[in-house]
Parts: structure tokens; sequence; C-alpha cells
């Protein structure tokens, strides 16, 4: 999933001030799964809103909605009979999502509420760990399914570096070590030798070598 | 290749190398590494340069060479893949070979959060063995990352470092295995306190008969106090410094620590002339260069024996 964490609330106040009619429009998906952009979210983002203006005597109105998916335009479109009638678009989807709204209506005034953040998995409760980059050359079968681009703080792919402590990163001492977990993964199912693999120089082409990536599948087109 | 590469010839000759480390100024002034180069020289076979050592921004390592080589000296240029993509890293490969400069150190670097920009963005384009095949790819085959041709190959004596102390410690081996593997020629260690613990990894090294492939330089650094072992032993990941070093050096008076530290460096220094598989030592004494002349003619490694160019 796609996490985010919500802005601070003096910075979201800050870009909406010129603002007095607002739609505040989450998104059901993976910023909900993440507690940053769900309807909950949506919901306790408004009153602050509503009881901050209240306090210092300012028009404020807002309008709560909530998409299955901010980034896809079938949902998108329930908000086209909405937004003229709005100042902006208080948006708590990821940056796709935010972009995906501006790209659909070209003169509103979309403002992000979230940070967005990284690709990762919910851990435990109010624990999300990353996990992927997105490097569009996934070798997570050489590493015992363990992510070196992301999980190591350099990015090694003949890891581990000097700096491997206990099984812990020396960059953060509470993360684990991408190529100690690495190492004993290979261990543990017995393919220790693949570990005397020299990795080549990565492919980062496939990541950014032409600007923003895309997707192209002709047997999905209508 | 010349000039030949002063370190290069000292190995292959089977004498006991000797190098130290040498890091350059947070300022623009030349002067600093010449008076460095200056107490150095007649004592080391080579010194070795840093390159923004624990992510500070310095003086960089390709200039101070280029500095060090002018004073007659065989600089090791450090290069850390930390701060320069492919293009820059090769580029910079060129650059030094043309300089002048026989030695390269290759090293993925320390992590940037450590240093005094953590708002960087690190590089890690490549890492620290795949600068190895690059470099010894450049050398040998003359091609650079995707197989084009150069005109004229680098020629560098090339490095790597290894530390026997980090974890996980059954890897420790193969990893120096597959940096000799990736065209490393010497390999520097982490600093050793725990003689012990590494004579068990050159053993092993030895039984994979590794020794035989490499230089291997132990690496030296000289404790100017109690406090310092203490710190480097809690605070440096990667770092093994026993007890018994800590309790030594906290036993004598705060005055004569340095010398403690220093007897400590000779006395390991005698221990890995002795051992198999060690070709020399690398003597990192952090800005404190100045007692490397007296480490090295305490530990009978003075004079530097002469070396025609080959």
């Amino acid at each position: 999933m796609i996490t985010a964490e919500r802005k601070p609330l003096s910075e979201i106040k800050e870009s909406i001030a010129p603002y007095k009619k607002m739609l505040i429009v989450g998104c059901g998906s993976c910023v909900a799964e993440c507690a940053s952009g769900g309807e909950k979210e949506v919901g306790l983002l408004a009153s602050a809103l509503r009881m901050d203006a209240k306090k210092e005597n300012r028009e404020l109105e807002l309008l709560e909605m909530t998409l299955d998916r901010q980034c896809v335009f079938e949902f998108i479109d329930q908000l086209t009979e909405l937004v003229d009638e709005y100042d902006a678009v208080l948006s708590l989807g990821c940056g796709a999502g935010v972009q995906a709204v501006a790209e659909v209506f070209p003169r509103a005034i979309i403002v992000p509420a979230l940070n967005t953040t990284f690709l990762g998995q919910t851990k435990e409760s109010g624990l999300w760990l990353e996990n992927c980059r997105g490097c569009g050359d996934c070798k997570l079968a050489y590493f015992a399914a363990v992510c070196p681009v992301t999980r190591c703080a350099k990015g090694l792919f003949n890891g581990p570096c000097g700096g491997s402590k206990n099984g812990n990163c020396e960059v953060d001492p509470e993360t684990p070590c991408a190529w100690a977990l690495i190492v004993t993964r290979l261990e543990e199912s017995g393919r220790l030798d693949a570990l005397a693999t020299i990795h080549p120089p990565a492919q980062w082409s496939r990541q950014q070598g032409k600007g923003p990536r895309k997707i192209v599948r002709e047997d999905q087109r209508i | 290749m010349k000039p030949e590469s002063r370190l290069r010839t000292v190995l292959t000759k089977g004498l006991f190398a000797v190098t130290a480390e040498c890091g350059p100024p947070k300022g623009a002034g030349p002067d600093a590494i010449r008076k460095k180069g200056d107490l150095l020289k007649g004592y080391v076979d080579s010194v070795n340069v840093t390159d923004n050592q624990t992510g500070v921004v310095r003086l960089s390592s390709l200039a101070a060479c280029a500095l060090l080589k002018g004073q007659g000296l065989d600089p090791v240029l450090q290069m850390v893949t930390r701060d320069r993509n492919r293009i820059a890293l090769q580029s910079d490969v060129l650059g030094a070979s043309a300089l002048g400069i026989r030695n390269i150190l290759c090293l993925t670097g320390d992590h940037q959060s450590f240093g005094n920009q953590p708002e960087a963005k690190g590089v890690f384009d490549l890492d620290s063995i795949q600068l190895i095949q690059t470099v010894r790819r450049m050398r040998d085959e003359g091609r650079i990352i995707g197989g084009e041709e150069l005109t004229e190959p680098p020629q560098l004596f090339i490095g790597a470092v290894e530390n026997p102390f980090a974890d996980p410690v059954s890897y420790r081996v193969v990893r120096l295995a597959k940096k000799i593997k990736a065209g490393a020629e010497f390999i520097q260690t982490q600093c050793i306190y725990n003689l012990p613990r590494f004579r068990e990894f050159m053993s092993q090294a030895c039984d994979r008969g590794l020794d035989a492939q490499v230089y291997i330089l132990g690496g030296i650094t000289p404790l100017k106090s109690g406090r310092m072992a203490e710190y480097m032993a809690n605070n440096v990941a990667g770092m093994d410094v026993p007890d018994e070093i800590i309790t030594r050096m906290k036993a004598v008076p705060a005055k004569e620590q340095r010398q403690e530290g220093v007897k400590i460096a000779v006395e390991t220094i005698h221990a890995l002339r002795e051992m198999k598989g060690v070709s020399g030592v690398h003597i990192m004494a952090i800005e404190w260069e100045e007692i490397v002349p007296q480490i090295v003619e305490q530990a009978g490694l003075f004079p530097r024996p002469p070396v025609q160019d080959e």
C-alpha cells in the first residue's frame, strides 16, 4: 500500500487560508488502511478545522466526501457536479490522488493535506514499514525476499557494510540490517552459496531514467 | 605503468608494507595537506587520503592526492560511492590516473546521516564491490560500464576495505572473498584491537587460500585515551574494542594514556608481522598523523626500504 501521514494542522491552515468554502475529500484505499486519509480522518480533520475557524471567528464551510479511490477517474467523477461550487478541494489522497483530481479539474485549486511517504506494509496496529521503492526491476528472488534497495540504508546489492551491529543498522539501531536478514534467511533456507554472487550495477533507468514512468497495456485498453 | 605504485612494488617484493591515513582539512588551504605529507614522508610507503570521511565536507581526496603526489609521496585515492554516480566515479578514476595517482581504495562510504550534511541525498548508484569491478575492468579491459572502450585505460592498484569485526560474523570472510573476486588486489582492515578475533578471521581467510590472492594490511588506530577507547567500543558500529584494552588504557594516568595507546599499537603491529597472511599495516591516526613516525620507528619498520620504479 501507499502510506501517508497527515500534515501538521498549522501547515494545512496556512495553505487553505484564502478559502471559505471547501470540499474535503478522502480516499478509501491505501491512505484509509494507514489511517491518514480515510473517511474517519476526513471527519476528524474537518472537525478540527471547523473548531479552529469558529475560535478565530472565521467563516469556513466544509463538505466531507470520501471516494473509494482518488486515483481512478470513475470515482473522481463523483466530484464533477460539486467542484465548481467550492473555492478549493482539500485532498486527503496520496500524491497520486491529489494529482489525478487536479488533472480531471483543470481550473480547480487542489490542496494536499497529507505527506505521502512510502510503499509499505502494515506490520501491526499503528506500525507501517517501508519495503518497496518501486524500482521497476524486482530482484527479491536473489535476496531471500528482503529488498536491499529499500531496506538497506545504502541500498547495497553486495552488502552488508561494516555498520551492521547485532542484526541492526547503524543508521537507525531500531531498524534491522537488511543484509543481516538476507544472510539469515539464505542460511536458514540452505542457500548461503547465493552470497558469493556479485550483483552488477542496477538499471536505475527503470526507476527514473526517462522521467515519470508509465505502463501501457494494450490488452486492458477499451 | 610509470610512475609505478610504490605500494604495489613493496607488496609484490614481499616486503611488509606501511601505509598511513591522511584526512584532508575542512578548508581550501593546501598547506594542511603538505604539512601532513612532510610528516609522513620516509616513514610510510603510501599515504591514504579519505574521501569526505563520515560524511563531513572536506577538501577533495583527488585534490589532496595530487598535492601529495607533488611532494613525491605515493597517494592512495579513497573513493566512496555515497556522493557520486557511475558517470562521476568513472570520470574521477580516469582523472586520478592522469594525475599520476596509482592506487585507489574503493568504498561505499559512511552514511550521510552521520556527517555535517545529513539532509544530503545519498547517491549509492554503485556499491563498493561494483566499484572495484568497474575500476578493474576499466584498467584490464579498457572498458567502462556498458562496454564502451577507453582511449587509454587508467593505471591503478586496486584496494578495498574489510571489517573482520562487523556482523554477521559468519559472513565476513565470504565478503572478503567476494571483494577479491570483484578485483581487489589489496585490503585494508578495520582497526584491530581484538587480536584473537582478527587471528580467527585471518586463519579462515588463509584456509580458503585468500592470503595468496590479495595483500592484507591490518588496520591500526592508536588510542589517545581511555575515554576514546570506551567511545569507540560503545558508539562506533563495527568497532570491536575489548574490555581489557579499555581497562589497560584507563589504568594509566591521563597524561600517559597517549603513550599507552602508542604501545598497544606497536604491540599489535608486532603481532601482525608474525601473523600468516598479513602483508602490512595501515595506520589510521585520526587527526594525530604526527604520531605515525614514532609508531613506525618503534615497530622496527623504519627506514622504509628503497624501491625502484619497475
